[in-house]
């Protein structure tokens, strides 16, 4: 073969190559020069004929070579270019709405209980209830509270029978969970539940929660008030923040002797005074004392012995406080636009 | 239990410089908490002022226009009171006075100037009872002639300070000026004076005259004393005054004298009209239906749990409560017998309790000191001659079966210092118990403690650490931890994962109360159970005790709907109660809400249907460990409240433990779904720990038919036989595909199965697959279910 038809042919090529614009295009090329009648086809045919059949082998070569390599090329070219396309096509708006998977929400009672009980249940105290319906026995009798004693006023008590009533506080489970004992032996517990008394108005719901605390031991342990007044700081400060400080004041429940009632830096204007502590700058939280002997002896635990301290915030409240909720009645109105703001995660 | 001020300060001197608020702040720390603490009037600049000219309003038929002389000047006032006019001495409120209904600014009124405002006593705060009709309709006009200028409140004598105490119920020794002072003695560390108990005693001796008879076990002491020939009038000023400032009406000087004894010395007294009560008392208990009229004119009815004092035949006063109106002294009263007495404080409880609460029985209720019985006695008769010129008949009459003894008590500073995690020292033990008024013995290694019988909420050991505590100081304990074994905490968190599968599904979790109308009680549910009724309810509508969570959740979605909500999904756990074989029970159940559209799905939302719900149980039962143990069963008996073609009780084991239902359409028009599952019967039910199974290696063969069958033909009956007939090597059955439509009959419904065979142990073959394929659909087309072909 002649250089100058060499030449023409891959000259050729080259300008039919740059006009090809898509695949099929490239495709119709393809057969046009390989393809049972294409150029490069016929040539190979002509093999036969040539005179020098190396050289002509050798033209021809260069010819595909030439084809292939400009072939791949413009593959890969179109390739490209149709990727491209295909992606600026389908560019979206991000901004469009997502398709999510909703959780619902947690009370937030019970987002409040679950992190106490965590709380304690790290510091090696067990989760107990007992019955909401409870005798009279339990509820008051067994915690030195016998009856006509007149600090039963302080707990006007639904009643279903003379006997049988919605207990007004979870220390009756106090009495149940030391009777369960087949020997005395050291208790640390927490009870959530809850409790019902005889009023409502706006900071008081005949339902209500309480969370009681026990510890009792030895009393060569040493379980004192002093230990008491740090558990509760604790409490505290893991419910309602890490720089608050608690306060006691003596009080009196028959449950428990001595008794206090305890207040909490206020948490809104940290002690400044404001509308919410009437200027006191403390807010009461808890209830608490070292557990009466009596409520030792009547429940098989002897108080020359054994020794401890009960606790008991209000639930509501420390969940009120916790969110800022003003109005207990909020807790149980269930209003679904207050349910949802409880929707993440609070730690 | 109000403390006065100028009342305190004959019992006990308190350092001038201490605010009012400051000595409540003390009394708090020792544990005597307070509603208020202030003045007992609450106003500012208010001066004694004299009308010196009064005319009519030029423009108004009612307002008066004055000159008023406040000493410096004199001021134009224009004022509305009918009884203003000249010479008459007043309180003005001057501009900027504070007063409770505001404050008093210049102006002008129907175009005159006024500067200042007199006062009616109402308009000072004072409560209703203290005032008189003419408090009520017109200025105050003081009876004498105070200097212009002066003070008013002072010159009122109402210029005392107040501490409104809420004690705790086990204080009441506090209920009495004295018990304060003690309090207040043992904080700053001062002595209480002695109470003037001096008066002079007649020849004459109620001896032989009157007779006391107790008849009951529930008086302990009694004490009679005759005076004779009184005369009432009005108490003298401070004795009105220290009473208004403790919250208590004056009336005359005989009725005053008695309260003024029971507030200091905390022991109630009654006044007998000697002529009408006759020459016997008996102190007995109340026949059944015995008829009592009270002094506030209403006719009791009493029973044998109520104490009275009789004469001879009459019952004339309810003990501890309250006097009868029969023997009540009046203005024309000259002879008086006075009871000093101590009275059971269970049974004046329950008496009180039942017909009405009084200074007095809040009194005996608490517990009394026998000695203060005779030193009210002693007070009364001295005040009495003071100031109604009573003439005071020797002796007393005295039953007295009291312990006035002192209380012994042993304690080590051990006992002390191991209780409060302190370290006191003896020496401040001993002076504490000294400053509260408690006598000491040191006996080496323990302390032996006096406790006058005032203290009647002292009694043990514990009783004298609280002391120690309190006076201490409870704020200067530094707090520590309990040093206790390590130990694992433990809890049954079976709620909390309940809790966390049903938000997982998008659920709100709701905290409902357990009371419901009576009528609610055997709504949603057709067990056998009665309802558990409160004995003393606040209001009908939480009369009873709800037995399944349904009412509650009910009134949740009411509330929401009410609110424009549609779309809700809720649910809770609380108890449910019940009376059952005359034994009461309560159960723990899971109850939910579902209406609207569900928002959990991704994309679209999706109303919210049975199987929605059903596929919620199903998410929970499975997630808890119980798959392949429950069903559905369609029960015979459906409560009305529902939708009888769209309910199942949910069965675990065969046993029913809880139900999804749609609301019958006559009770809500909205499609709303719940269910509700008792927790006990179902977590009695132990589940699995999740253990690893080996991964089958061979492949499955996954074939897809359906049948058509009539509409009443059960799902689960036709996959009953599927399973039956595929034997072990079918692993699984899908339903892909439900159809109803033209393509088949009206009765008829088609549903597409897709059936997966596996082998674990080699490669199944196709024929193999094939021959129990085939016998499926001849066992299922026995049952009159065709197979579909297209």
């Amino acid at each position: 073969m002649e250089d100058v038809k060499i030449n023409s042919i891959i000259n050729d090529i080259n300008e039919k190559m740059k006009n090809v614009e898509g695949l099929n295009e490239l495709y119709a090329l393809k057969v046009e020069y390989t393809g049972k009648k294409g150029i490069i086809t016929e040539l190979q045919s002509g093999i036969k004929e040539a005179t020098d059949k190396k050289a002509y082998g050798m033209s021809l070569n260069k010819i595909k070579t030439e084809f292939n390599s400009k072939y791949q090329e413009k593959e890969m070219e179109i390739n490209d270019r149709i990727l491209k396309e295909k992606l600026e096509s389908e560019r979206i708006d991000i901004t469009l709405p997502s398709k999510r998977i909703r959780r619902g929400t947690k009370h937030p009672m019970t987002m409040t209980i679950e992190k106490i009980e965590d709380l304690f249940v790290s510091m090696g105290y067990d989760v107990v209830d007992g019955p909401e319906l409870e005798s009279d026995e339990y509820c008051f009798e067994r915690l030195n509270l016998p009856k006509n004693h007149p600090a039963r006023d302080m707990q006007d008590s639904f009643y279903i029978t003379n006997e049988k009533l919605l207990r007004t506080q979870t220390s009756a489970v106090q009495a149940r969970y030391m009777e369960s004992k087949k020997e005395p032996e050291p208790i640390r517990i927490i009870v959530p539940g809850k409790t019902y008394r005889r009023d409502d108005d706006a900071s008081h719901a005949p339902q209500f929660g309480q969370i009681e605390g026990l510890v009792v031991d030895k009393k060569e342990n040493n379980v004192s008030l002093a230990d008491l007044k740090g558990t509760l700081e604790i409490f505290a400060r893991t419910m309602l923040g890490d720089d608050l400080d608690i306060r006691f004041r003596p009080s009196y429940f028959p449950f428990t002797e001595p008794s206090y009632e305890v207040d909490v830096t206020c948490f809104k204007c940290h002690g400044k005074g404001c509308n919410l502590c009437k200027e006191t700058g403390w807010i009461e939280v808890f209830a608490a004392g070292m557990v009466h002997p009596n409520v030792l002896r009547d429940n098989g635990y002897d108080p020359e012995v054994w020794g401890g301290f009960a606790f008991g915030p209000g639930w509501d409240r420390i969940t009120m406080f916790k969110y800022g909720i003003p109005d207990i009645r909020l807790l149980y109105q269930n209003d679904i636009r207050f349910l949802k703001q409880f929707d993440r995660k609070d730690d | 239990m109000i403390l006065s001020r100028k009342f305190i300060k004959d019992y006990i001197d308190i350092d001038d410089k201490l605010s009012i608020s400051d000595i409540a702040e003390d009394m708090t720390r020792v544990g005597n908490e307070y509603d208020y603490a202030g003045p007992l009037i609450n106003c500012t600049n208010l001066v004694v002022g004299k009308i010196i000219k009064c005319v009519d309003h030029p423009d108004s038929d009612h307002l008066h226009l004055c000159n008023v002389d406040v000493g410096n000047e004199v001021l134009q006032i224009v004022c509305g009171a009918p009884n203003a006019r000249e010479g008459i001495y007043v309180i003005v409120a001057l501009v900027g006075a504070k007063l409770p209904n505001g404050e008093i600014k210049k102006g002008k009124i129907r175009g005159v100037e006024s500067s200042g405002m007199m006062c009616s006593k109402a308009e000072l705060g004072l409560d209703n009872k203290f005032l008189t009709d003419a408090d009520r309709e017109g200025i105050y006009e003081f009876s004498n002639k105070p200097k212009l200028g002066m003070n008013a409140i002072e010159a009122l004598g109402l210029d005392d300070e107040i501490i409104d105490f809420e004690l705790t119920s086990n204080r009441g020794d506090e209920l009495s000026v004295l018990g304060l002072a003690y309090e207040l003695g043992a904080i700053y560390d001062k002595k209480v004076k002695d109470i003037d108990l001096k008066y002079t005693e007649d020849k004459e001796s109620i001896n032989g005259k009157f007779n006391v008879e107790v008849k009951t076990d529930n008086c302990s002491l009694f004490l009679a004393k005759k005076v004779v020939d009184v005369t009432i009038k009005e108490s003298p000023e401070f004795i009105k005054n220290r009473l208004i400032a403790s919250n208590i009406r004056p009336i005359n000087n005989v009725v005053d004298i008695s309260n003024y004894v029971m507030l200091e010395t905390g022991q109630p007294l009654h006044y007998y009209d000697a002529d009408r009560l006759g020459d016997t008392i008996v102190v007995r208990m109340a026949k059944e239906n015995e008829l009592l009229t009270t002094l506030d004119g209403e006719k009791r009815i009493l029973t044998t749990n109520d104490i009275v004092i009789a004469n001879k035949n009459d019952a004339v006063g309810l003990a501890g409560v309250m006097g009868g109106l029969d023997t009540e002294v009046e203005d024309t009263t000259k002879n008086i017998i006075i009871e000093s007495a101590i009275f059971d404080a269970a049974s004046v409880r329950k008496t009180s309790k039942k017909i009405l609460r009084s200074e007095a029985s809040n009194r005996f209720e608490k517990g009394l000191d026998p000695n203060r019985t005779y030193m009210a006695m002693e007070r009364s008769c001295a005040l009495l001659e003071k100031y109604a010129g009573a003439k005071i008949l020797k002796d007393t009459i005295i039953y007295d079966k009291s312990n006035k003894e002192d209380k012994a008590i042993e304690i080590t500073e051990d006992n002390i210092n191991n209780v409060l995690g302190t370290d006191i020292s003896k020496k401040e033990i001993i002076n504490i118990f000294e400053r509260l008024g408690f006598s000491t013995e040191d006996k080496k290694d323990k302390i032996k403690v006096i406790v006058p019988q005032r203290r009647l909420d002292i009694n043990i050991k514990e009783d004298l650490i609280e002391e120690v505590g309190r006076i201490y100081g409870i704020n200067n304990i530094e707090s520590k931890l309990p040093k206790l074994d390590m130990r694992r905490g433990t809890f049954d968190k079976t709620t909390r994962n309940i809790k966390n599968k049903m938000v997982d599904l998008g659920l709100n979790e709701v905290l409902t109360q357990i009371f419901i109308n009576p009528s609610e009680g055997k709504k949603y549910t057709t067990d056998n159970f009665e309802v558990v009724k409160l004995l003393d309810p606040l209001s009908i509508e939480k009369a009873a005790l709800r037995y399944t969570l349904v009412p509650s959740l009910m009134k949740v979605y009411d509330y929401n709907k009410a609110h424009g909500v549609k779309d809700l999904s809720i649910f809770e756990i609380g108890k449910g109660f019940y009376l059952k074989d005359s034994k009461y029970g309560e159960n723990s159940k899971l109850c939910a809400l579902l209406t609207g559209d569900y928002f959990y799905q991704v994309g679209n939302n999706i109303k919210i249907d049975f199987y929605i719900v059903k596929g919620i149980v199903e998410e929970l039962l499975d997630y808890l460990g119980y798959s392949n143990r429950y069903n559905l069963v369609v029960p015979n008996n459906i409560a009305e409240e529902f939708h009888s073609g769209v309910y199942a009780n949910i069965c675990l084991q065969g046993k029913e433990i809880g139900f999804i239902g749609k609301l019958n359409p006559s009770i809500v028009k909205e499609d709303v779904y719940l269910f509700e599952i008792n927790l006990d019967k179902l977590l009695k039910n132990r589940t699995s720990k999740i253990k690893f199974k080996e991964i089958s290696k061979y492949p499955t063969i996954t074939k897809d038919l359906a049948f058509i069958m009539k509409k009443d033909v059960m799902n689960s009956d036709i996959e009953k036989i599927i399973k039956k007939a595929g034997g072990r090597l079918l692993d699984d059955i899908q339903i892909f595909d439900i159809y109803t439509g033209e393509k088949i009959s009206r009765d008829e419904k088609s549903i597409a199965y897709s059936l997966t065979f596996k082998d674990e142990n080699r490669t199944l073959n196709e024929e193999e697959v094939m021959e129990v394929f085939n016998n499926i659909i001849d066992k299922v087309e026995k049952t009159g279910a065709k197979l579909r072909n297209e």
